[in-house]
Formats: C-alpha cells, structure tokens, sequence
C-alpha cells in the first residue's frame, strides 16, 4: 500500500498534569474512512487539533504522504489538503452563511469579492448535504445547531481538500441529515478522499468506517475492521470492561 | 433555492433586523436628522448653510480619527490613546516644518510614521504578548502625551503660517460648484453600474434578485440625498476640501470593509479570533492593519487639526478630542463587542456630537452642557449596542 496522506507517529499532548494524548500512531489513506471513538474526554478533540494544526502535539510527528510537516497553523493544515470540521464548528457567528463558507478562501473578482459566485457555489454545497437553511445570508447566530453543523461540514469540502478531518460530525445532525452525510462520506472514499471522522453513535460508525480507531484516557485501545468488529466489542474497547 | 420570499417576512425581517443592529448606520441617520430638526426649532440659525458648512468644517479631523476608533472596534479592540496620538502628530508637523524648517509635506509625513509606528507598537503588544488592548493604550495614552510636551518644548506652541498649503486646504479650501456636481454625478452612476451589474449577474446564476424598483429607489434616493446636500451647502461657502477628503476616506474604508477580503477578515476575527484562526484567516496579520491604520488615521487626524486652527499646542488632541472620537464611533452604531458596525457610523456619530455641541453653542450653553449631553447620549448608544447584542444571542 503507498504511504498514508496523513499520519500520527507517536504523539503526545499534554494539558498540565493531563496527559490528553500519550503515542499515539494513526494512518489515514486515500479511499478510506477511519472513525476514532471514544467516551468523552478519550482525547479525539485532541487528536483532530493534531491532525488539523489546531494544535501542535508536544511530541511526535504529524505526517503528510509520509513526509514530516509542522502544522503551526490551520491554514498550514488547509494548503497541504487538510480540511477540518471542529468539534465547536469554528463559525463566526457575526458572519453569515457565505462569508463564513468562504472565509480565509474567498473568491474574488479583481480587488473586490465575488459575491455572486459564493453564494451560487455555496447552495450546491448545502444542496449536497440536504441542508436546510433559510437563507445563506442570515447571520449562523440565527441558525440551528444543525444547520451550523451542515454549513461546518460543508466548508470542509471546499477546494477538494485530500483528507477531511471531522470532529463528530453527526452530534446535531437530524435523521435525514444523518443519513445524507453518511452517503456523502462514501462519496468522498469513492472519489478518492480520506476521511477521519470522530462519534459517538456506533451505529454510524459501523455505517460508514472501513477501519475504528479506540481511544481511551489519551492511548489507542484497538485498531478494528468495522465488517468484522461486533457492537460488543467496540464498546468493551471504548469503556475498558474485559468481558 | 428560494431566499427571504414573502412580503410579510420582510417586514418582520425588518423589525428583527432593527432589533439586532442589523441595519447598521440608518436608524442613527434618522436620530441625526431628528436632532437637527430639535435645534433648528429652538434656534433658527442651526440648520442655516453657513452653519452647517462649519459644522462639516469641524467634525472633519476628529472624523478621520474616529474612522480609526472604528476599525480597532471592528477586531474587538480598543485604541484609547488616538486623541495623544493626534496631539504627538500635530506637535511633529508645527515643530518639524516651523521651528526645523523641514518642507511641510516632510514634516507630514513624519507625522504620519509617527502613527504607523505607535500601530505596529500595539499590534506587537497585543498578538505576542497578548496584552488587553485598553491596557496598553492607555499606558500609551500617558507616554504619548508626554512626547508631545517634550516634542513642542518649553513655550508649548507654535503656529503656522496661514498662506501654508495646509492651513488654506483645512481651512478655506471648497470645491468648486462644478467638481462638486461631476463628483456627485460619477459617485451615483458608479453605485447605479455596480447594482445593476450586480443583478445581473444574480439572474443570470439563478440567485434571488431584489425588485428592480428597490435598485432604482436607492440610486434615486442617493443621487437626491447628495444632490440636496451639494446645492444647500453650495448656497454658502460650499463642501470643503477636507470634509471632502473626509468623507472619501469613509466610502473607502466603507469599500474595503465590505468587499475586500481584508474586511471579511477584520469582521471574522472582531466576531471569533478563534474561529477565525481556524477557518484559516491570518489572525495576527489582520490585528496589525487594524491598530496601524487606527493609528494612522489618528495621525492624519491631528494633521488636519494643525492645518484647522493653525496652531499646535499642548491642548492638541488632549481631553476631549480622544474622547469625542471614541464616543463618535460608538454613537454611529460600531459595536463595542467587536465585528459589527459601519465606516459610515464615523460620519454619522461626528456629525451627531458636533451637531450637539453647535447646537447648544448656539443656545448660548456652554462646555458643561456640552459634555453632560454628550455622555449621556453615549450612554444610550452603548446600552443599545448592549441590548442589540443581547437580542442576537436570544
Ligand atoms: N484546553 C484544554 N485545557 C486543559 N485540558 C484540556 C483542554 N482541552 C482538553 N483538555 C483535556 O484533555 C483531555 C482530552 O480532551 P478532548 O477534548 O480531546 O476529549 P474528547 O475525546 O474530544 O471528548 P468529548 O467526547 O467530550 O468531545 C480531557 O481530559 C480534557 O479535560
Ligand atoms: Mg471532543
């Protein structure tokens, strides 16, 4: 197999005397959907800040088609393909919903931005999540935690970025939305993207992963092939009840 | 793929969009025109064209030094020194062109980099060190402050010859009747091509439109509001230069916020620095613009002031000066709490204080009045800008 679009290979990270990360190894390849689970405060927040250049690990490397990269900053993280979701959506919540797709990448026309195109392209992109918002151009302060979490996930696809990172991503997701993004996730590995998503709903993880990463108290606790792996045992892994 | 739709939305967006602050510097236009409606009733001369020339005249250096305010507003700051900065700026031209004899746009210039170089001092301050902005500011208040006693030196004034180029463009420069009309002329048919390619260029991707009477309502209305105040100011000395170049710099400043993605950026970090950062904005770099240019624009400010009166001394941006910018600002509609408001709240908001401060002039009121009116007129701008706030977070 060639070498990974992004990896971890034994990474720490430490809050204090909180150890949120401890060696943590992780491979996401192109064509492939790795789901990290874990209960809360397992450290997958941490783990996407690593990934993303959200954050920068204490010790480690952060690997981009098997060379080591210095993430020191999202953006960093975004020119080489990387394309995050946050956990907390990373909105602002002053802006509305195009400028928000758009920011730190807006389309321009001369000096001046290109309205028009970002808020044609900006409803493809929410059609595509059949994400339901009044208007593109209402403040995200007067949308719903789903639509932001639509709108979050939609700017994660701009640009054709080559891995998409997504902090639980289904959190706020209706029914439908669910469902919508999970077709979309496969899109993605059939057009060639890597996809690291975190959750909590093992029903969408078992859906949607080719590979489950566990995470408890900061280390990897089991690496599983999600056709093989029974509800049981992942949530062994994730509480770390031996049965 | 339908916008806002129905008649009734609108109406009720309207409302919600007052509320909120949304429709940025209009409703403090209509408390402008009210105010001026209120002197005009108690004295009749308020609303006569030479004093409105003046008041214009008047407002124009401590609006460009509020336009500054504005930005530092925008990116969730605060510049409380721009008053001293002003006053250093004043003290450098008068002493470096007077008593230096260095060449007059020399010595501008000079005070210019004064301002550049205070920004860059505070952007530093604040994204290394991560300081409070007030803090340091006003730490730069005191320091500043006394630079300019020690640039302007013992007798602590010096004056500038009237026939100087820049006393004449401050003081008695007007644009001629004609430039005037051709400027108005080309302001409106630039706003009326860009809505209209604008529409256009909505229809033809299928995105909603408004009615095209709206689009006409607007050009009319613009080309009728300048139209009104060119020919009544034109019944006296006319508009002045710096005014003028005033309100240029606003309809700039109003351009770049809007539609560059410099402003975008100053919106998103003064809204969520955070999450600015992490939707890949140059938090850092957005920061710097922002002191720098509020700054600058303090600097100019105080160019424009020793032009005005001809004069630099230790009173030059002291006092008032910093406060009736910030407060200007405020009262415009700008947000305290960071990425809302308008370039044009720094017209409105000096037009507003300056009309209250000529007004009660004219009512044989004096400094006190002037001050308490003021304050408390600030104090409800700054509960509405609170309240506004709160109805966008319910
Ligand atoms: N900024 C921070 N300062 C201090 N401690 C932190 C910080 N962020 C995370 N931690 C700690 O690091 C550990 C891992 O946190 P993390 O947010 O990565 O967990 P998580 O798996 O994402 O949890 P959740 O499911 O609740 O989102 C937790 O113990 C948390 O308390
Ligand atoms: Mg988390």
């Amino acid at each position: 197999m060639t070498a990974p679009i992004l990896a971890l290979r034994g990474v720490s990270k430490s809050y204090g005397a909180a150890r949120a990360l401890v060696d943590v190894d992780l491979q996401v390849h192109a064509h492939e959907v790795v789901a990290v689970i874990g209960d809360n405060g397992a450290g997958k927040s941490t783990l996407v800040g690593a990934l993303t250049g959200a954050l920068v690990p204490d010790e480690g490397e952060v690997l981009v088609d098997g060379s080591p990269v210095t993430l020191s900053d999202p953006s960093v993280a975004r020119g080489l393909g990387i394309a995050a979701v946050f956990q907390d959506l990373a909105l602002c919540a002053n802006l509305d919903v195009v400028e928000n797709l758009y920011l730190g990448h807006e389309a321009q026309r001369g000096l001046l931005l290109d309205e028009v195109t970002m808020e044609k392209h900006a409803w493809e992109l929410l059609n595509q999540l059949a994400a339901r918002v009044p208007s593109v151009r209402v403040p995200v302060a007067a949308l719903s935690g789903g639509q932001r979490q639509a709108v979050a996930i939609a700017r994660s696809l701009l640009g054709e970025p080559r891995v998409i990172v997504l902090d639980e991503p289904t959190a706020a997701l209706g029914l439908r939305q669910t469902a919508e993004f999970l077709t979309l996730v496969e899109r993605l590995r059939e057009r060639g993207h890597g996809v690291l998503l975190t959750s909590h709903s093992l029903a969408d993880v078992q859906a949607v992963a080719d590979r489950i990463v566990v995470l408890r108290l900061g280390r990897t606790n089991g690496e599983f092939d999600a056709a093989k792996t029974s509800y049981e045992e992942l949530l062994a892994a994730v509480t770390g009840i031996q049965r | 793929m339908t916008g806002v739709d129905t008649a009734t939305g609108l109406s009720a967006a309207t409302w919600q969009r007052l509320r909120t602050g949304d429709l940025g510097v209009l409703p403090v236009a209509v408390v402008l025109v009210l105010i001026g409606l209120v002197f005009q009733a108690l004295n009749p001369h308020f609303l006569s064209a030479d004093n409105l020339v003046n008041l214009t005249q008047q407002s124009a250096a401590t609006g460009v030094i509020a336009l500054g305010v504005v930005l530092t507003l925008h990116v969730g700051q605060i510049d409380l020194s721009v008053g001293a900065v002003s006053g250093l700026a004043a003290a450098v031209v008068a002493v470096g062109s007077v008593q230096l004899g260095w060449p007059l746009w020399l010595a501008v210039l000079a005070a210019l980099a004064v301002g550049v170089l205070v920004g860059s001092i505070y952007a530093a301050l604040h994204t290394r060190l991560a300081v409070p902005s007030f803090v340091f500011t006003l730490a730069g208040l005191l320091v500043i402050t006394g630079l300019q006693m020690r640039v302007l030196g013992p007798t602590g004034s010096v004056n500038l010859p009237f026939e100087w180029w820049l006393v004449r463009f401050c003081q008695t420069a007007f644009l001629a009747p004609a430039t005037s009309w051709v400027i108005v002329a080309l302001v409106v048919a630039g706003y009326a091509a860009g809505r209209v390619t604008d529409r256009v260029r909505r229809e033809r991707a299928g995105l909603p439109v408004a009615p095209l009477w709206q689009v006409v309502a607007r050009v009319v209305a613009l080309a009728a509001g300048l139209s009104l105040v060119v020919a009544y100011l034109g019944t006296n000395r006319g508009v002045g230069a710096v005014f003028a170049l005033f309100v240029g710099l606003v309809a700039l400043t109003d351009l770049m916020l809007r539609r560059t993605r410099w402003g975008r950026s100053v919106r998103a970090v003064g809204g969520d620095a955070e999450a600015a950062r992490k939707a890949g904005v140059p938090v850092r770099r957005v920061f710097v613009s922002a002191f720098v240019a509020c700054s600058t624009l303090a600097a100019l400010g105080g160019v424009l002031a020793v032009g005005r009166l001809a004069a630099a001394n230790q009173g030059s941006g002291a006092g008032d000066t910093n406060l009736t910018a910030i407060a200007a600002a405020v009262i415009g509609g700008t947000s305290l709490f960071g990425g809302r408001g308008s370039a044009w709240s720094a017209l409105v908001g000096i037009l507003v204080v300056q009309s209250i401060s000529t007004g009660l002039t004219l009512l044989n009121l004096d400094q006190s009045a002037r001050l308490v009116v003021t304050g408390l007129v600030l104090a409800v701008a700054v509960t509405i800008d609170a309240l506004q706030r709160r109805a966008r977070e319910a």
